[in-house]
């Protein structure tokens, strides 16, 4: 356990190239439109700030574990990750074109809080692209695996993004939900919920909140090794269903049925008593591999 | 955004065909591309930084920079969100040592 800890390398911390380095095999890594043949953002040059060279996404092929991939990396310390114009353009084309080579599956390192605000309605056209194109390339029968641990997490219209995925692998200190903490503070109030009670935050949509609801595949450690073994075994065991319009029914009644249930519930606590979880509080000091024993218990 | 180009005489570095990337434009910190250039014995300097007036400050930096390193033949750009000269510094040795294909 000890050796485990000295040797693991925090995918919270490391930068999306480090990520990919150690989340593809070594030496498969081909980028496409690498820095200095893209073009930055000339949104963010009009409003007169200095862009990425990649514009916050690192896009390209690569095998894991001998198997042939596209990925998309966003960068989550470049503008929170948030995706503007050429930001979304590339991820779009990198959809389109598993669509014609049928890999063996589409990687979307997330770490965004959504729309590049400053590039507007140009961000908001990107994301619905995306959603269309992560939509496409599943109907192919290309699955798309959103791994989700970063610094920014998973909101706004990335959030949606990622719960279009196939499905979505998540470390304890990723986050994911639609509005971040601050937006509702500001809309609805400190007393509808406190941004800066932390560990609240992370009861409502952090990873293991997540992983408890069933929103996530897959709970991993925070750990960029942890993150691969997790995605290759995934993908080994994972086919992509043909979309019906019978599962979709099926899925929206989940959701009705989740609404009415803890749809009036404030905090994560209170949904894990309601879950089943016979000790709640404990739930944040738990590490990953006790908290998925305590989930496989759990009623369904 | 202020832009500022530069160019300083400094010795050949070993050619290389691969372009190096380090950093992030994130607060306090800054991205830098080097490329191969096309005069063997100058370094040609051009960024971009979210700081404005710190012309003088760059210059000196970067002046120190290439006298005690062999960067000539080289292309750098740099995106700057606010980086102090020390680490201006640290990531001009990383990218160089990238380089010249060096692990980090």
């Amino acid at each position: 356990m000890s050796q485990a800890l000295v040797a693991r390398k925090s995918w919270f911390e490391a930068t999306a190239r480090a990520r990919l380095g150690g989340l593809l095999d070594a030496g498969s890594l081909q980028e496409i439109l690498p820095p200095g043949e893209a073009q930055p953002s000339p949104h963010l040059a009009a409003l007169d700030l200095p862009g990425a060279f990649d514009d916050g996404v690192v896009i390209g092929r690569a095998t894991l574990a001998g198997r042939p991939v596209l990925f998309a990396a966003q960068e989550g310390q470049f503008m929170g990750g948030a995706v503007g114009e050429i930001h979304g353009a590339k991820i779009v084309g990198l959809l389109r074109r598993a669509v014609q080579e049928k890999p063996a599956a589409v990687l979307f390192l997330i770490d965004s809080g959504g729309v590049r605000l400053h590039e507007a309605n140009a961000g908001l056209i990107a994301i619905s692209e995306i959603m269309r194109a992560v939509l496409d390339a599943r109907a192919a029968g290309v699955p798309v695996l959103a791994l989700v641990g970063g610094s920014c997490g998973a909101f706004g219209g990335m959030g949606i993004v990622a719960k279009l995925c196939s499905a979505i692998l998540i470390s304890e200190e990723g986050r994911l939900a639609l509005s971040g903490p601050e937006v509702i503070e500001t809309v609805a109030g400190v007393e509808e919920f406190d941004s800066k009670d932390r560990a609240l935050v992370w009861r409502v949509t952090g990873g293991k909140h997540r992983y408890l609801m069933g929103d996530c595949a897959g709970l991993v450690d925070d750990d960029i090794a942890a993150f691969r073994l997790a995605a290759s075994e995934f993908l080994a065991g994972w086919q992509e269903a043909e979309p019906s319009l019978g599962e979709l029914r099926a899925s929206q009644r989940r959701l009705e049925d989740r609404l009415a249930a803890y749809g009036a519930l404030r905090d994560g606590l209170q949904v894990w008593a309601a879950l089943g979880v016979a000790q709640p509080e404990s739930v944040p000091m738990l590490d990953r591999d006790s908290l998925v024993a305590l989930k496989e218990g759990l009623p369904t | 955004m202020e832009t500022l180009d530069f160019q300083f005489a400094s010795a050949p570095v070993s050619r290389s065909a691969h372009t190096a990337l380090c950093g992030v434009v994130g607060s306090g910190n800054l991205e830098i591309l080097v490329q191969a250039g096309d005069q063997p014995a100058t370094c040609q300097v051009s960024i971009k930084t979210s700081a404005r007036g710190f012309g003088a400050t760059w210059q000196a930096v970067l002046a120190t920079f290439t006298t005690s390193h062999p960067a000539g033949g080289t292309r750098i750009a740099i995106n700057d969100m606010g980086a102090t000269p020390a680490v201006v510094s640290l990531r001009l040795a990383q990218a160089l040592a990238e380089y010249r294909g060096g692990e980090q």
